[in-house]
Formats: C-alpha cells, structure tokens, sequence
C-alpha cells in the first residue's frame, strides 16, 4: 500500500497548503466592519468545470495508486510468472503521447486561431487515440496466441486487468471528446468550443501520465 | 451570467465573487420538477426517502437476527443460511446505503448549497444523474432477495474466500448483484461527490470565506473527500472479485479445495482483499461520523446560544481526523497476521486519532458550559449523541491496542462498539438534523411530544440493547453465530441477556415507526415554523420562502458579513446575529473591530 499512501500523501499536502493560508491566522469570530483581503474569501482561481476535472482526476489518481499498490502486493506470491511485454505497447506509448501534444495544439488554436485548426487537431488527438486503443487491442490478442490467457497467471489478469481500467478511463474521454468535435462540426465557433477543447487536453495529459506510470511499471517488473 | 445589484454598498464588506451565477435549471413539469429534478434539495429529499426505505428494509432485518438471537429454534423460517445473508445485508444497507447516502446525498445536497449561500450545485445534472445511479444500485441490491440462493451471506466484509465460494449463502448470483451495485453506488456517489467539494470550494457567496462556513459544511466537504478517496478501494475490490467469479482469475482466491474439488484458483490473497477493503472500510467510519460531528456542533451551538468553543480547533480537527483516517486501517486485521512492528504502528494511529476527537468532545462540552440551553428534541439528539459517541469511543480505544483487540475480535465486544461509535451515534445526529431542519423542508414543526417520545426510548433503548451486548462479549459470545449451541465457557444467563436485548431493539425499532409518523402527520397538521424558528444565524434560516423555492435566496444573493456563530453577543439587540446581518456602522466604536 506503499504507493497509495505517497499519493494519499501528496493529496494531503495539497489539501493541508490550501487550508493553512486562509485559516491560521483567521478570527472568524471579529465582526469585519472593513474590507479586509482574505485569502479564503474566493473561490480558488479555476474555471468551475476545471476544478471538477480536477477532482475527478484526483479520484482516478486514487483508483490506479490502489490498483497499482494491490499489483505490487500481489506480484510478491510465489506464483507470479512475469509476461513478456508485447512491443505494441511501445507504438501504444507514441500515439497517445502525440494524442497529447494534438490535444495542447487543439487548445493553443481553441485560444486564438481559427477553428479550422481546432478541428485538424482535434481529429488528429482522436485518431491518435483510437489507434493507442487498437494498439492496446493488438497487444491483448499477441498475449492470447502466446498462451498469456487471462486466467492462467496472477501476472497476465493484472496486465489486462490495468490496461482495460485505463482503457476504460480512455473511452471516457473520447465521449467527451466526441461531443466536442460534434459541436465543431456544427459549426460551432473557437471560444465555445475552448473550455471543453481545454478540458480534453487536461484530461488527455492525465491519460498519458498514468499510461507512462503503468507502462513503466508492467516493463520494470 | 451576472449578480443581481444589492441593495446597500456590500463591496465594502465582502469583496465581489469571482465566479459568475451560473445559469440555473427551470423545470416547466411535474415530472421535471420532482422526478426528473436537477434542484439540490429536491434530490436530497430524493436520497433521504431512498435511504431511509432501505434502511427500513435494514432495521427490519435486524429484527429477525435479534429474535433469532435472542429466542432460537423458535423461528422456523430463520435457517443458519438466513441469519447469516440477514447479518451481511443489514451491515451493508446501513453502512453504505443508508448512512453514506444519507448524510452525504441528502443532508449535503439540501444543506451545502444553503449553508454557503449558493443557487445550488454547481453541476446540477451531474447531481440528478448521482441520484438515479444510486437508486439503481439500491434496487439491484434489493433484488438479491429474490434471486436463486438469496443475498449473500458473507458477511458485510464480503472476505474471499468464502464470499465466492460454492456453500457460502448467496455465493451465486447474490454476492455478484452485491458487487455490481457496489460499482454503480460508486460511480454515483463519485458524480455526487464532485458537486459537494467543487460547490463549497467555488460557489460560496460573497463574504462566506472557508472560515466563516458553519462546521456542518465543513465536516461533509471533508467526508466526501474522504469517500472521493477511499470508494475507489471498494471499486478496485468489488470489480478484482467480480472477475475472480465469473473468470475465474485469481486477485484473492487461493488455492482451495471446496466440498472434496480441487478448484482452479491459485496463489490469490485474501489478504490483499482485507488491504483493500478497511482501506476504505476505515475511513468509511469517518465518512459517517464527520458529518454528524459537523452537525452535532451546529445544533448544539445553535440551542445552547453560544459560539462553538474553539470554531478553528474544530475545523482543523475535521481535517486532522480526516487525515488521520487513512492510515489506521490494519488495525481491523489484527488477526488477519501482520508483523508485531506493523500492529504496533497502527495501534499507535489509531490512538493518535483519539487527540482530535477527544478535542471535539471536549469542545462540545464547553459549548454547552453556562449556555442558555434550549432543551428541545434536537438539542437532545445532539445531547445524547455526546453520550453515545464518547461510550463507542472510548471502547475503540480497547480495541486499537493490539493485545486487548485479539482477545475480543469476533466477539460481541466489537458489535457492541461499532454500533455505538457508528450507528447510534450518528443515527442519532441523523434524527436530531431531521427534527432541526424539518421546519425549512416544509415549513412546518414536528410535533415535541411525539419528538421527546422518540428520543428517550431510542436512547435509552439503545443502551438496554448495547450496554449488555459489551457484556456478553466479555463472556466470550462470538458475532455472527446463528446459534450458540452448548458452549461450555459461556453462562445460561447470557441467553437472558440476549432475550432482553431483543426486547428492547424491537421496542426501539417498533418507536422508530412513531417518528415516521411524526413525519408524515406533521407535514400535513404540524404547526407552522416561520422563516427561523430556533434563531438560527446560518443563512438556510435566512432564505425569503420557507421552504426555500427554486435558486434559494429569491433575487439577491446574500453577503455573509459574520461567522455563522454569533449568539448571546454582548451588547447586541438579539441573541443571534445572522450571517447576513450587516455591522451596525452607526453604532459606538464603529469602524473598530470586536474583539
């Protein structure tokens, strides 16, 4: 549970920063009879929706430092064989990796270029990324015709078992981003479409970041 | 996407909000307006009868365990296999289903946007979709009754192996409902969840700073933070367990050899799913009690007409106990087998996590020291909450010291303890919060008689059912027993016992149905409550219309210019100043801050 409790952490020292300012020093209980800046007076300085992302990027966070603590747990057992780590996985990396890097074009252009470009981006963010999941499909079946069947080995369940859970994570925000590219194709315009071209882009770094991680961790061990 | 203009120059006051009014849901139907609702307090209302019926479904179980218990072989439809899926659904139903779903979907959904003076939440379609997704878990959990082999049977904990395998009540498709509802109850709350933390960090109105909010917002920011974190262990769990049945993978099944079969699972670990599940199990406690604590600490400052002593030690011990929670899960698996080192650590977190509570007690204390103390019904629940809390608390303090916990794990002891510290406890909060906030619901008063009624049979029947419950623990009588059979360290009188404590939870539960009825009556005949009926400084008393109409707070948002425990200040006209009162500029020494 070593690696949940470094994120649980690092979530705290978030939390416990953003409570010291504004509570430290406070005496709610002194009537304000001038204005007095307060630190805890506003919201925090994000978008609504982003600081929902946010969370729930928190939340997600959460779910793989648990999925990972249980893989480290469980690979311990003396019946653990390791699989041999298919080299799709390497063209999986690259395509969501360029998804990402479409994704922060889409959201420069979504800022200040026409939305020809948004578009262009945002159709190369998607394709990239359903070719990550072909790529990660790819992998799956190479397992399954060297005989690294589900069931067979601890090792194989957790390999498919993180890979559909971030999968999954996938779909999530190609529906997200569906919706968006639906909107451009309907005409709509770069500064209604920039929050949600914004919040895929953040979503998408997400994505990436916890990949890498698990990537790393099913190639080092 | 603006502020209506105030009335008087609050800018002077409370700085101007930085996020827009967001553009709010206007329902034109019935059916959009209470089935299909996006507005806070309609879905917390929504929740609240959703989890009060099932935990109904709950209590009643609890009935039939304790006539098992209390009178056996007297029962015929009560099976071994019976008694033991009536032990696993009451524990979850009212854990997860009932208290979480209460507390969190109903109380922090009606309050939240109240209390820190919002429209509402801030992602109001996300809230009414959180709804549907737990009312869909509840009922595929409620189906479990009548699926082939019934609810599963293994225990609220679900331990593998035994919760899958073939023998175990509900091992089929009992146990699989359990875990699928589990996911959807999740991926609800989860949805509920991001509005609770996202409106009280961005939605607050202008003047309401983090530390001018009432604690009872606090405690439920902090515990859904808390459950933002630890549900995704129950999901990790839940879906690992899921594909260990169904695929026959091996997260937690070992080796095992079942009725005279050798099965196909191999080297899984069954402790791995005991890490898992206390990871969130433990701050599942928390996630229960903060709320309450919040609460308590509201209705007793609001009835005792004085400040919550130590409002700052307050707030950081929500947090710290929040903190806190997260690293003590182990020590419910202290005969599970761990390193004595590893024993030793959580012994020490768990009573680390004493220092805050005892301080909230403390502090609960003080508050109601030399207070003009209101002796009304909620103001009793919140009384006897005290009681009930520091009674449960100090026998949690028994437990966490290994020594003491193997030689009273799987005893009554423990059911006794956690019944006090986690279900009476905040049960009682929950029914003191109903009589309090029942008035801004509906405008109407539910009636004291009945109230007073209710409160002194629930707690004192409590302690008739708990107090000797402890004792038998002490003798030895192991939870989760159909039947004792002859044991020989464990005295004839303990069935006594046990028959009277039956006694008293069906005389307890059968009250409950008086406080039902109170609801019902009052809401039609109950006599009206005003806008404030306790003088109350939050601003959910300060709203135009009671009950509040759609948006709340009708044009103006309010300007919150005090911390929301202004009572019995001296040389004020009332006894209660509201949030929302602006300084009397006017008035000698002005421009000068109180101190």
């Amino acid at each position: 549970m070593t690696t949940t409790l470094v994120a649980l952490a690092v979530i705290m020292a978030a939390v416990i920063w953003w409570l010291v300012r504004p509570s430290i020093g406070a005496r709610p209980w002194v009537e304000q009879r001038t204005l007095v800046p307060d630190p805890g007076a506003a919201g925090l300085p994000f978008p609504t929706v982003k600081l929902g992302l946010g969370v729930f990027i928190v939340v997600a966070t959460s779910l793989f430092a648990l999925s990972i603590s249980a893989y480290l747990m469980r690979r311990e057992g003396a019946d653990w064989r390791p699989l041999a780590q298919p080299a799709v996985l390497w063209f999986s990396t690259a395509v969501l990796g360029l998804a990402s890097v479409f994704f922060q074009r889409a959201s420069g252009a979504a800022k200040s270029g026409p939305v020809a470009r948004v578009r262009t981006q945002l159709f190369a963010g998607g394709a990239c990324t359903f070719a990550f999941l072909a790529g990660q499909l790819w992998a799956w079946r190479q397992l399954e015709s060297a005989g690294y069947y589900l069931t067979t080995n601890p090792a194989n369940a957790f390999f498919y078992f993180l890979t559909a859970l971030h999968a999954a994570h996938v779909l999530g925000g190609l529906f997200v981003w569906g919706k968006t590219t639906v909107r451009v194709l309907r005409g709509a315009g770069a500064p209604e479409v920039r929050m949600s071209v914004e919040l895929c882009t953040l979503y998408w770094h997400f994505l990436l970041v916890v990949w890498i991680a698990l990537f790393g961790l099913l190639s080092l061990t | 996407m603006t502020y209506v203009p105030i009335g008087h120059d609050a800018t002077v006051y409370a700085p101007p909000a930085e996020t827009p009014e967001p553009e709010l849901y206007h329902p034109k139907t019935f059916i959009g307006k209470y089935i299909w609702s996006q507005d806070a307090k309609v879905i917390a209302i929504q929740y609240s009868i959703t989890a009060i019926g099932v935990g109904l479904v709950a209590l009643v179980l609890s009935w039939l365990m304790r006539l098992q218990l209390g009178f056996p072989n007297t029962f015929s439809f009560i099976d071994p296999s019976a008694y033991l899926q009536m032990v696993s659904m009451h524990g979850m139903i009212m854990v997860i289903y009932l208290l979480t779903a209460l507390f969190l979907g109903g109380f922090g959904n009606y309050l939240i946007p109240l209390m820190v003076g919002a429209r509402d939440m801030v992602f109001p379609y996300l809230n009414m979709l959180s709804y549907w997704i737990y009312l869909f878990a509840v009922l595929l959990l409620l189906a479990s009754f009548f699926v082939p082999g019934g609810p599963t049977g293994a225990g609220w904990t679900m331990y593998p192996p035994q919760a899958i395998l073939t023998g175990a009540p509900g091992a089929g498709w009992g146990i699989i409902l359990m875990l699928v509802s589990l996911a959807f109850f999740i991926v609800g709350f989860t949805m509920g969840g991001l509005n609770y933390v996202v409106t009280v960090l961005q939605a607050r109105t202008r003047g309401m700073t983090l530390m001018r909010m009432p604690l009872t917002v606090w405690a439920i920011f902090t515990a859904t933070i808390l459950a933002l974190l630890a549900f995704p262990a129950l999901f990790v769990s839940a879906i690992m367990m899921t594909l260990d049945l169904t695929l026959g993978t091996s997260f937690f099944m070992p080796g095992i050899v079942s009725q005279g079969k050798q099965l196909g699972y191999g080297g899984g670990s069954p402790v791995l799913f005991q890490h898992l599940f206390w990871f969130f199990g433990h701050p599942e406690v928390y996630i229960v009690a903060l709320p309450a604590f919040g609460i308590v600490s509201d209705i007793l400052s609001v009835n005792a007409r004085k400040n919550i002593f130590g409002y700052r030690m307050m707030v950081w011990a929500i947090v710290g106990i929040g903190a806190l929670s997260f690293v003590v899960w182990a020590h419910h698996m202290y005969v599970s087998g761990m390193n004595p080192y590893f024993g030793f650590f959580f012994a020490t977190t768990t009573l680390i996590i004493a220092i805050p509570t005892a301080l909230k007690v403390y502090n609960w204390v003080l508050t109601l020291w030399q207070g003009n103390i209101r002796l009304n019904v909620p103001m009793l629940f919140a009384i006897g909450f005290i009681f009930t809390f520091i009674h449960g608390g100090l026998t949690g303090i028994f437990l966490g010291n290994v020594a003491v916990d193997l030689a009273l794990s799987d005893t009554m002891f423990v059911v006794a303890h956690f019944h006090m510290v986690m279900a009476i406890a905040p049960v009682l909060v929950v029914m003191g919060a109903i009589y309090h906030w029942y008035p801004k619901m509906t405008g109407r008063m539910l009636d004291d008689t009945l109230g007073k009624i209710h409160f002194w049979v629930t707690f004192l029947g409590s302690y008739a059912i708990y107090l000797p419950m402890h004792y038998l623990g002490f003798l030895g009588v192991p939870r989760r027993y159909y039947a004792m059979g002859d044991t020989y360290f464990v005295p004839d009188s303990a069935q006594s016992l046990n028959a009277s404590i039956t006694i008293a939870a069906l005389v307890v539960g059968v009250f409950q149905l008086l406080f039902l009825y109170n609801l019902v009556w009052s809401y039609f005949k109950g006599k009206p409550s005003g806008d404030n009926p306790w003088e109350a400084t939050t601003l959910e008393w300060q709203t135009a219309d009671t009950p509040p109409k759609h948006g709340n707070f009708g044009p103006e948002l309010p300007v919150v210019y005090r911390w929301a425990y202004d009572y019995s200040v001296p040389g004020a006209a009332k006894d209660f100043i509201p949030q929302n009162e602006p300084p009397d500029l006017s008035a000698a020494g002005a421009g000068v801050p109180r101190t």
